[in-house]
């Protein structure tokens, strides 16, 4: 198994190079792209150049602390020289001129860019279904859909093309992908990194994170991706801080002792599949053997989150989206009449549908005599949303539950019941609202052997603690060693 | 035509800040660039670009806040305000919308028919929109984003205003305010500060305001006087014919010197405004507004004031004295050099014999070729008796043509003109031009005995009580000093002789 920590040990002992590395993960990539369709984008020139720099500077020795690790970045990533199309046929023609912060960060700690992975269109979708690109199939039966939206990334780590890969969570656009293809995702508590070179579907909710196989490597990611920046003005400038701190420390037979875990009742009712039910008490009881202990918590106005992030997530994107009006880059029609015909053809070709639904949600909750009703009122209750967490937060120190209801299901099932695909974001889309982090792992199997997501959420700032538990959990359990057999 | 109707007048004016850089990204501001050359990926908006709130253009609001008297909110709220046109990059402007940073205030102002306070509604801070350009593209339209993201301070004023008049008289002293605390450069033809007219009509004696019409655009005051003379002769033809007026924005085209409807109000925008996701609310702490409060100048309407007070002139020529910093600091240097006691000779030629001056040549008062301490220089001889007033009229036209032989190469060695030096410089000038005044008593005395000598008539006509004849021997001992008797000391003489 080869996690990113234990990759950067090779290479740092010279027992690998990175440009060796770097052929095997593109060779890999390119044998698996007709079956999982999980690139867009592939640089094997930038990837090898990026790869030789990165064994030089591992022969002088002043290698920074990820250097030579391949990695594969969400297409919503602007990556400089590199063509960026978050998904969508508007972008197909458009190089990023570019780095986002968090691509820019993980090039100083010496990754090497691979490529761009497929994802939902503007990120909109929870079954990467929605890609100009084609679907993304998830690598553990590819009739199923790997989650969405960052599809492409979630499937490439599980199916062990890159050690690791960045996505963007939304709505639980890292997370559930995350859960349904069986690997890491962490979404980090908005503001810790920046959204600045990040193509916007909901600013208030956009939050870039790293998938990996485990815990530490998320840990390790993170540490390059964190920070402030004075470019992002919703960045949060606080002092830097290693991720992976507690995870080095010796853990004992009972390395959770006094971690108290809340089991929110709304997080176990009706509409999670019994498989990811059992899976739960399973999961429950082996962090019990660790020294945890559970309390019963409440979110009563969770159950409003749905509601209120499909009021708040496509007014922002509906405002954010304008952008792309076929005036000064990406797609432009070819014929029309006037500047009004050229907006709408432009705009009727560049997007798909998901992309227009939303839209056209968004516009509607921000119009006259609307707002009230919609978008105010659902800034109310995320609100209300926020307290819950707070208060649940002085009763326990994790709260844990499903990351999604279901296992993956099969391409196709969803994508004609919107609301059917929206609600498998249910048990995600609080952390986006509130802005606190909260992981998935792999933590069980389904009865048709699907990987099932178990979601770990803390309160603000409290990566480092959720990055502990979920590694605590990863020594004790075996769930994210499970590879598909598409990877072997 | 207007006797029975009563005009209303709002205005929205737009004065660009004057920072070094735009107000959510790092480009400059400079005027007059080549096209594109000065839009960043921010100012172009990108996919993935953010915008960064510059300080500079907050710290302007918070000087116009403080300098009308307005609420500075603590808290406010950069809204988006959506739609779609090919000069506006993001779809969206980055604008205030509830809550704006300068709530209330407002702004006295003068005319003939004396002070008035006009109430301002708010002031909010936003980003200026490129611009399209229409010529030179054979039937297409270019696009320069240079102007794109220029910070601007809209200020919007209560329907207080009541004329066209009126309603100059406020553009232009919040135009001279502006200029006046520094955060406006006010040139006009660069579009650094453009006013939209609100204008409605309603029976004299009616409460409640009539339907508006929004005049857009308007970048010269003369443009503003014409637009809302026009506007409120449509409206109150429209009514007086048994129409009504309908709400709509209509642009001024002063070729015609006619305002024309762009959209009514059903075709208005639904701008959807919403908080902007991608900026926290601006929080100004106290301690700023303090900062900024000690270093403001003293302000127009208090200097004004002090003029009247301290020196005893009119509220008019105090106006006027106060139209500009460099205007009043012209006076006050006069003043200094001059004598406060002398104050108001020094506004009469300021606002004369300068004034005129200034406008013949059409400069600023910065670029007079008289400075004050020169003006100074040439008062002082009338106040000590050495030239009449109107010889020194000569002398000042004369300085005007010379001074700056002596003035301007001083300054550009960085020396002053020593008031000695200027003295002299004045004496030189009424020497050459011999206007020197005569005031010996004996010289004038040899003049009044001649006069009366060879005007025996005159005299006689006088003493049988004709006034007029009186003037008529004042005028001819003027004449035989070539008008350089003091006129003061030829009266006194002849009332003597005459035994009057």
């Amino acid at each position: 198994m080869e996690t990113v920590a234990d990759l950067a040990a090779a290479l740092r002992a010279r027992k690998l190079s990175s440009v060796e590395l770097t052929e095997q993960t593109l060779t890999r990539i390119e044998a698996a792209q007709q079956a999982l369709n999980a690139f867009i984008t592939v640089d094997r020139d930038g990837a090898l150049a990026a790869a030789r720099a990165a064994d030089a500077a591992i022969a002088r020795g002043d290698a920074p602390p990820l250097a030579g690790i391949p990695i594969a970045h969400k297409d919503v990533l602007m990556t400089a020289g590199l063509r960026t199309t978050c998904g969508s046929r508007m972008l197909d023609n458009f190089t990023a001129p570019y780095d986002a912060h968090v691509v820019q960060g993980l090039k100083a700690a010496g990754t090497v860019l691979v490529g761009k992975t497929n994802m939902d269109e503007f990120a909109m979708g929870s079954s990467n279904e929605t890609s100009w690109y084609g679907p993304v199939r998830n690598p553990w039966d590819t009739r199923y859909v790997p989650g969405g939206s960052s599809g492409g990334s979630a499937a490439s780590v599980a199916a062990r093309l890159v050690p690791a890969a960045t996505g963007t969570d939304t709505g639980g656009s890292i997370r559930q992908p995350a859960a349904l293809s069986g690997v890491c995702g962490l979404k980090p508590t908005y503001g810790i990194c920046s959204r600045y070179g990040l193509i916007a579907f909901a600013s208030s909710l956009d939050t870039p994170g790293p998938f990996a196989r485990t815990a530490e490597d998320c840990a390790l990611l993170l540490n390059a991706m964190a920070g402030h920046d004075a470019r992002d003005s919703t960045s949060i400038d606080r002092p830097k801080e290693d991720y992976a701190r507690k995870l080095r420390q010796a853990g004992g037979a009972r390395p959770l002792e006094g971690l108290r875990i809340g089991l929110p009742r709304e997080y176990f009712g009706d509409g999670v599949a019994p498989d990811v039910m059992s899976a739960m008490e399973t999961v429950i009881a082996d962090l019990r053997k660790l020294g945890a202990t559970t309390v019963d918590v409440t979110l009563p106005a969770v159950k409003y989150s749905v509601p209120v992030y499909y009021v708040i997530a496509p007014a922002e994107a509906s405002s954010n989206l304008s952008r792309f009006d076929g005036v000064r880059y990406g797609h432009r029609a070819t014929q029309y009449r006037d500047l009004t015909d050229m907006y709408c053809k432009t705009r009727a070709e560049g997007f798909g549908a998901e992309v227009k639904r939303r839209i056209l949600v968004g516009t509607y909750v921000l119009s006259h005599g609307y707002y009230d009703a919609y978008y105010l009122k659902a800034q109310q209750v995320r609100r209300l949303i926020a307290d819950d967490f707070q208060r649940a937060f002085a009763q326990c120190e994790i709260i844990l539950g499903p990351t999604a209801p279901t296992a993956a299901f099969e391409l196709g099932a969803k994508t004609d019941d919107p609301v059917q695909m929206y609600l498998n974001d249910i048990f995600t889309i609080a952390g986006n609202l509130t802005g606190t982090p909260a992981i998935s792992i792999p933590g069980g199997l389904s009865h048709q052997g699907l990987p099932i997501g178990l979601q770990l959420q803390a309160n603000y700032f409290e990566e480092a603690r959720l990055l502990e538990v979920a590694h605590r959990f990863q020594q004790a359990t075996d769930w994210h060693r499970r590879a598909p057999a598409f990877a072997t | 035509m207007t006797r029975d109707y009563e005009v209303v007048i709002g205005l929205e004016t737009h004065a660009q800040l004057s920072t070094a850089a735009k107000i959510f990204s790092g480009s400059s501001t400079r005027f007059g660039a080549a096209p594109n050359t000065q839009a960043s990926a921010v100012d172009i908006a990108l996919p993935g670009v953010l915008p960064v709130l510059n300080r500079g253009a907050v710290e302007r609001a918070i000087r116009f806040g403080l300098a009308v008297g307005g609420t500075i909110n603590t808290r406010s709220v950069f809204a988006r305000k959506n739609y779609f046109y090919p000069d506006l990059p993001k779809g969206y402007q980055i604008s205030q919308y509830e809550i704006p940073v300068v709530q209330g205030g407002g702004i006295t102002i003068v005319t003939e028919a004396g002070e008035k306070r006009v109430r301002l509604t708010r002031a909010h801070l936003e980003e200026d929109a490129g611009k399209s350009l229409h010529e030179d593209f054979h039937g297409m339209t270019g696009i320069d984003l240079n102007r794109a993201g220029t910070p601007l301070l809209e200020i919007v004023s209560e329907p207080d205003l009541r004329s066209a008049a009126e309603a100059v008289a406020y553009a232009k002293t919040l135009h001279s305010l502006v200029m006046w605390i520094g955060i406006c450069d006010g040139n006009m033809q660069e579009g650094s500060f453009r006013c939209d007219a609100n204008v409605s009509v309603r029976p004299r004696g009616e409460t409640r305001l009539g339907t508006r019409c929004e005049i857009k655009n308007l970048n010269s005051f003369r443009f503003l006087q014409h637009a809302i003379e026009f506007e409120v002769r449509r409206q109150i033809e429209l009514v007086e014919d048994g129409g009504t007026v309908v709400q709509e924005t209509r642009l001024y085209d002063p070729d015609r010197n006619e305002t024309r409807s762009m959209r009514s109000k059903e075709e208005a925008h639904d701008y959807r405004y919403f908080p902007d996701p991608d900026l926290p609310p601006l929080v100004i702490d106290p301690a700023w507004i303090e900062r900024t409060e000690r270093d403001m100048p003293e302000l127009p309407d208090a200097m004004r004031e002090r003029f009247v007070a301290s020196h005893g002139i009119s509220a008019y020529e105090a106006t006027a004295l106060t139209s500009s910093p460099a205007m009043a600091r012209y006076f006050e240097d006069t003043v200094t050099a001059l004598g406060a006691q002398h104050a108001r000779l020094a506004a009469t030629w300021i606002l004369g014999e300068v004034s005129a001056a200034l406008n013949r040549a059409e400069l600023d008062i910065a670029q007079a070729k008289v400075s004050a301490r020169a003006l100074a220089g040439l008062l002082a001889r009338i106040v000590d008796n050495t030239i009449s007033g109107k010889a020194a009229k000569d002398v000042f036209d004369e300085m005007w043509r010379r001074t700056s032989s002596i003035e301007v190469p001083l300054t550009s060695l960085g020396m002053r003109a020593t008031a000695g030096s200027l003295t002299a410089f004045v004496d030189s000038i009424i020497d050459e031009k011999g206007l020197r005044q005569i005031s010996d008593e004996g010289a004038i005395a040899k003049l009044v005995d001649d006069v009366l000598a060879a005007n025996a008539g005159i005299v006689a006509e006088y003493r049988t009580g004709k006034e007029k004849a009186f003037n008529s021997l004042v005028g001819k001992v003027m004449g035989a000093s070539k008008g350089k008797a003091n006129p003061a000391q030829v009266n006194a003489l002849l009332k003597r002789k005459l035994g009057a």
